[in-house]
């Protein structure tokens, strides 16, 4: 299976702007309802990851888990323009505890 | 322990036998499975570790230009300079099989040969801090990529890992003994059947001899 899919950036728009310039889909959204649909909107119509900061995140992460068992589209969380708030290292750590049973990562 | 509801005959005990063997066999596949799948979890966790640590002090400093540059140029001019883009980037994804897990493998295809022509405005308009933002994103961009990849096989892997371990706790600590402990309730009960049979048959034979020649 070889296909060409999609980039695409969440998050309110000082964060995300700059990502445009690379050649990435950039959605300025904050409202929680709107994230959510945007969400499954992306991954239906060929987004294979999608990055959203991490105060967005916060605002859908029951969204966020339910694509976490996906295989795509990969959704990842960014530290927006006021700086990191750890939920990402977070989700490494989840991981970890998961499949180890405890988080032996410190 | 809890013996399974069978008859106790021989049809079931070949079966149940049967049984226990492949349940042991699939035992020890799955725990090679476990542990081969949590050795490379390991090893791809250390490295999502430190990739996103990376990114995400790559993120902070194009962040950090990025208010700078919001700061010092008007909003508007700052959104039309980003408005066209003219780099557009395209994943390509394949898939690699991990002890049956399949993780997808992204490979970026950029529209321009050149991945370093990524500024969509002229310099004249726009803050120099732009340059640098729009510079550090680009980046960290290869990384970004890497992550989303490796995030996802993370994910993946630590279902299939946490699947497998009650898998193989199942196996271990209920299906296996049951098996066993009912192999062994039929085995008994077959010998006490046929020591039954003897002793009844010794009976038979007791009472034959004494009716037909009167021995005592």
């Amino acid at each position: 299976m070889s296909d060409l899919y999609k980039t695409a950036v969440i998050g309110d728009s000082a964060s995300v702007s700059g990502f445009a310039s690379l050649g990435l889909s950039v959605f300025c959204e904050t409202d929680a309802d709107k994230i959510t649909k945007l969400i499954s909107r992306l991954a239906e119509n060929g987004f294979g990851v999608i990055y959203i900061t991490e105060p967005a995140a916060a605002l859908v992460s029951d969204t966020i888990k339910k694509y976490r068992s996906r295989k795509l589209p990969s959704i990842v969380l960014i530290p927006a323009i006021e700086g990191n708030t750890g939920d990402g290292m977070r989700g490494v750590h989840e991981a970890v505890e998961k499949a180890v049973g405890s988080d032996i990562l410190s | 322990m809890a013996r399974l509801n069978v008859n106790p005959t021989r049809m079931e005990l070949s079966s149940l036998k049967k049984k226990l063997a492949s349940a042991q066999r699939g035992h020890k596949l799955l725990k090679d499975k476990r542990d081969e799948l949590m050795r490379q979890f390991m090893n791809l966790i250390r490295e999502n570790k430190q990739l996103r640590t990376e990114v995400e002090q790559g993120i902070a400093e194009a962040n950090k230009y990025m208010a700078v540059a919001g700061s010092v140029m008007q909003r508007e001019v700052l959104e039309t300079a980003l408005m066209l883009p003219k780099q557009e980037v395209e994943l390509e994804v394949s898939e690699k099989n991990v002890m049956s897990v399949y993780i997808p493998v992204f490979s970026p295809k950029y529209r321009t040969g050149d991945t370093d022509d990524i500024y969509s405005y002229g310099t004249a308009f726009t803050s120099v801090d732009l340059d640098g933002a729009i510079n550090a994103l680009s980046e960290i961009f290869p990384k970004m990529i890497r992550l989303a990849e490796i995030e996802k096989s993370c994910q993946l892997m630590a279902d299939e890992i946490e699947k497998t371990r009650r898998r193989v706790n199942a196996l271990e600590h209920i299906m296996i003994p049951d098996y066993q402990e009912t192999i062994r309730y039929i085995t008994m009960k077959l010998s006490e059947n046929e020591r039954s049979t003897t002793t009844s048959l010794m009976k038979v034979k007791d009472m034959v001899l004494k009716q037909s020649h009167n021995f005592t």
